[in-house]
């Protein structure tokens, strides 16, 4: 049988390479990208029906080792301030154990805290800030100072009203607190009140579920979904349900904590490859259908791929055609996880398969959350109605876990009609194009403005590279000083060099904010010395004109 | 290579899910219309809701209902991040201090789901390597925290001391062969409050002077307990009069009592602080909605302003309790002030199949009579002990004396016809 991946396969590898070395190299003639990417667009036609460009460029040799140093001198600190704070010196800000236990076990080691107390409490301020309105595209913060340089914070009763919200996952804007809008939930509100105080198996069923599942399956195109009251739980739960001994799981490496649990939870074994990285997971299943079981020998039960249609550090989208591909030639099954790119990519809304033009016959198991794009709280797994058949009888979630709480439901129910098309508007459809235009607009000058972006052109989730552990905290303060709340990311959520700041790009963000943020970011981008890209793109309109992207088909 | 292709053209997987047999009974459940409340209206029949654990009745009070309105009004349904990322919100701070001061701790820590609490609490504070005794009918979010803290796991007998205080023993001896390892290895105790699998309460004043005799620290599951036990419904350590600070660590859901969603941890903050970066639970999930933060707070006005509901609750347990003794062929299982009992089979017909069968029949029989009831649930190839099969019966504050005894003797009626 003639096996058209390998063909595309071999052009995949000419197109990721021939990218990665005009990056690194930092030559570029601006003609020359352009139709580097537009030759290479079309030879993967066959594959990929649009156009697939990702960035990852590296910065230069200098920033690398700036970032170092500036670890190695908060770590030198940080042992300077232990050996101060071990010998009374100093003053011990942290809670201590009881007296009467005094000579239990300790509870912590030492060295696994020295970097929560010495590098992460200094820039403490940047996180967990408390807000008192709803997270829409703008939101009120409570002002928090601290008196001791982050130990402890205390209120001072103001709000910073209208902050420009870069951080939370509104990517469709349905976070809002309209009245019209609500209506339907504040009715089920009423009527079944806010618990359920029981499992699915027992008593917990209520018809909201049951009219929730079957919207799901539609919206999704599959034969049947089964919801969950908790987006991490789902993974976690229900990844052990579906496999367990003598399986393997394919992960990606960059995969989200809540599928490793789930992976690590079933007992099966575990196998990482690289981050997008196609001759890698091929490589991996070629060895695994040959030469079986690492002891034994035996034949896997069988192989299941684990990957997330966005991926939220990195901003990448997964190479879902290839992957597909793949797994028909190995007989693998596909687990992806669309918590970031339901409702967020795809023309209107359904997500990667939607994206690539793709069936979603092709997934085995589809799963995603409701927290991002819809405004709620909860997950779901779709598919066939086999597959929610046996999650119904053995998950966990359905047998030991609360369900969903109606008025969350509700909330799904009323946004998935919203996109549909169902509630007789189109809105649903303008918030997707919507964030569209705003996703390649933010993109587009970001890039022309020279920082170091990463992740695919279409993808909401912006991480903007600043690398230097000094830097983090800078650019968060003074973004809110600016009166912008935007998200940082340090180790270990990201690699130790790789830290970040990311920003989320909404459909309810209008222009003008949009413009008031990429304003501030040039601003604070000089002053911070920011922008590290060694190409910085000029207004270019043959490439990014926005007609031309715009989806015709 | 030749044969490499062959292999890979042969190998056959196993179906990505075996299937599942139509009459499976978790496949034909209950669906509920309207909400689970006092009166549930299961698959088109009206009945008295002995199911869901409404202790407290708070799933349709009023007060509750009208400030998750107030707060959708203010905050719209979902928080769209988690915590450390603006997922923090005004209403999230109030219930932790809430939690905090009615339970008499330093500081508390909600999660966003149940299940998430204690299976998140666990693994951050014990890794590889250290030991943690648990009791052999933990519930299975215990199990699970377990699993994932790939610890040492020592079962010990359900509520019996003496075996506890021998395997105690075991690892003492075991200590002085390796007193370096020792020093660094870390010792727990996981017990529940009042257990979900038989209703039992555990014996927390014997627990505390293990403690202190083989210094192992304490974690204490409260999901049942919580609302339910003590003067003021704080809890086992109220109802035993022992000081909360000797208790590491207390976890609850606020499922059961409190009606709303989620649950919660609470303790010193040199404990609790910890999970604020590495629960993962905490750390990499959505917030809990701000609606279902303000129900609980509003449900936790109520326990405060009326702690006479509790000796209520309690007189209500006794008397079915009471009620339920003597029925041919069911044996109540569980303390006599536990509102959440198990009826049990006294003699097994052999299989678990059979036995769960002859249950449901009771189970229906009852339905049609008005009283809804439900088999407690399991995933029988998971769980470490496997309980019998048994029906679930729920006590709540809003059932009245009539109700329960109806209750009773529907039970009574149902065991006569089906088991003789």
């Amino acid at each position: 049988m003639a096996n058209p991946s390998a063909v595309c396969n071999g052009h995949l590898h000419h197109h990721h390479q021939k990218q990665n070395n005009l990056l690194k190299s930092g030559i570029y003639k601006k003609n020359g990208i352009t139709k580097g990417m537009k030759k290479n667009g079309i030879s993967n036609g066959t594959l990929y029906k649009k156009t697939f460009i990702e960035h990852f460029e590296q910065a230069p040799m200098y920033v690398a080792v700036l970032t170092f140093l500036g670890f190695g001198v908060g770590t030198i600190f940080g042992y300077l301030r232990d050996f101060m704070r071990a010998w009374g010196l100093e003053k011990r800000n942290i809670a201590a154990e009881r007296e009467q236990q005094k000579d239990f076990v300790p509870l912590y080691q030492d060295f696994e805290n020295f970097y929560t107390r010495n590098l992460y409490m200094r820039i403490r301020d940047n996180w967990n800030r408390p807000i008192c309105s709803v997270p829409g595209p703008q939101f009120d913060l409570m002002e928090r100072v601290t008196d001791d340089y982050n130990w402890t914070f205390r209120f001072t009763g103001r709000t910073i009203k209208n902050v420009i919200n870069m951080g939370s996952y509104n990517y469709l804007g349905f976070a809002e607190t309209d009245v019209n809008a609500l209506k339907t939930v504040t009715i089920e509100l009423q009527k079944y009140g806010t618990g359920v105080c029981s499992t699915r198996q027992e008593m917990g069923t209520l018809d909201k579920h049951v009219e929730l599942e079957k919207l799901v399956a539609k919206f999704l195109g599959v034969e049947d979904a089964m919801v969950f009251g908790m987006g991490f739980a789902t993974n976690s739960m229900n990844i052990p349900a579906l496999v367990g001994k003598g399986c393997l799981i394919l992960s990606d490496e960059l995969n989200h904590t809540s599928l490793v649990l789930g992976a690590r939870l079933s007992g099966a074994t575990i196998r990482i490859f690289k981050h997008n990285n196609m001759q890698s997971l091929e490589q991996l299943l070629r060895d695994a259908i040959i030469y079986g079981q690492p002891r034994s020998r035996r034949a896997w039960r069988k192989i299941i791929i684990l990957v997330e249609g966005i991926y939220s550090m990195e901003g990448s989208i997964v190479r879902l055609p290839e992957i597909v591909s793949l797994k028909t030639k190995y007989k693998a099954y596909l687990y992806l996880d669309e918590a970031h790119s339901i409702g967020a990519v795809g023309a209107t809304g359904r997500g990667v398969v939607e994206y690539f033009g793709m069936s979603p016959d092709d997934v085995d198991v589809l799963m995603g959350t409701f927290t991002k794009s819809f405004g709620a709280a909860g997950g779901y797994i779709a598919g066939k109605k086999d597959l929610v058949d046996f999650l119904r009888t053995h998950s966990h979630s359905a047998v030991y876990a609360t369900s969903m709480c109606p008025p969350v439901a509700e909330q799904i129910i009323r946004a998935m009609k919203c996109l549909m098309g169902l509630d007789g508007t189109t809105q649903g459809l303008q918030r997707v194009r919507q964030l569209g235009k705003n996703t390649r607009y933010f993109r587009r000058r970001l890039h022309e403005m020279g920082f170091i972006i990463y992740g695919n052109d279409d993808s909401p989730v912006v991480p903007l590279l600043l690398y230097m552990p000094g830097k983090i905290g800078a650019f968060a303060r003074r973004m809110l000083e600016k009166n912008i709340g935007v998200v940082v990311v340090g180790f270990p959520a990201t690699p130790i060099t790789e830290s970040r700041a990311r920003f989320c790009v909404s459909a309810a963000h209008t222009r003008e904010m949009l413009d008031t943020v990429l304003n501030a970011l040039d601003e604070l981008g000089d002053f911070l010395h920011l922008k590290y890209s060694r190409y910085s793109k000029s207004s270019h309109p043959e490439l990014y004109e926005e007609t031309r992207l715009e989806l015709e088909d | 290579l030749q044969e490499k292709e062959e292999l890979i053209e042969e190998w056959q997987p196993e179906p990505l899910v075996p299937p599942v047999p139509k009459d499976h009974p978790a496949l034909n459940y209950n669906i509920v219309s309207g909400p689970p409340t006092h009166i549930i209206t299961v698959n088109g029949r009206e009945c008295i809701n002995f199911a869901s654990f409404n202790f407290l009745g708070l799933l349709d009070n009023e007060k509750v209902k009208s400030a998750a309105q107030a707060s959708l009004k203010k905050y719209g349904v979902g928080t769209c991040g988690p915590r450390g990322f603006y997922g923090t919100f005004d209403v999230h701070l109030e219930l932790e201090e809430r939690l905090a001061k009615f339970m008499r701790t330093e500081e508390a820590i909600i999660y966003s789901y149940g299940f998430a609490t204690i299976a998140s609490a666990i693994p951050a504070y014990s890794k590889r390597g250290d030991i943690v005794f648990v009791d052999e009918a933990a519930c299975f979010a215990i199990q699970k925290g377990l699993q994932a803290s790939r610890s040492n796991i020592k079962l010990f007998k359900h509520n019996d001391m003496a075996d506890l205080e021998r395997l105690l023993k075991e690892q003492e001896t075991e200590d002085q062969k390796n007193p370096r390892k020792a020093r660094v290895t870390r010792r727990f105790i996981v017990v529940e409050g009042l257990y979900m699998n038989t209703g039992d309460v555990c014996p927390l004043p014997e627990l505390i002077k293990l403690k202190y005799k083989y210094k192992v620290r304490i974690f204490l599951e409260e999901s049942l307990s919580f609302g339910v036990l003590g003067e003021h419904g704080r809890g086992i350590t109220e109802h035993f009069g022992i000081n909360i600070d000797d208790i590491d660590l207390i976890s609850a859901n606020m499922e059961n009592s409190l009606a709303s969603i989620g649950g919660f941890c609470c303790g010193r903050s040199f404990i609790i602080d910890h999970q604020r970066l590495s629960g993962q639970g905490y750390c990499f999930s959505a917030s809990l909605p701000p609606l279902l933060a303000a129900a609980a707070i509003e449900a936790l006005n109520i326990m405060e302003d009326n702690p006479d509901i509790f000796q209520t609750l309690r007189a209500k347990c006794e008397r079915i309790h009471k009620a339920l003794q003597g029925i041919s062929g069911l044996k109540v299982v569980g303390e006599s002030f536990s509102p959440a009992l198990h009826l049990q089979l006294e003699e097994s017909c052999g299989s678990r199949e059979n036995d769960v069968k002859l249950l449901k029949r009771v189970v229906d029989y009852c339905m049609n009579s008005g009283i809804a009831l439900t088999q407690a649930r399991y995933l029988e190839k998971e769980e470490k002990c496997l309980p019998p099969p048994s029906i679930r019966v729920v006590i709540t504050v809003e059932q009245t004396e009539q109700e329960l005894d109806k209750a009773a003797s529907l039970l009574k009626e149902a065991a006569q016809s089906v088991l003789n």
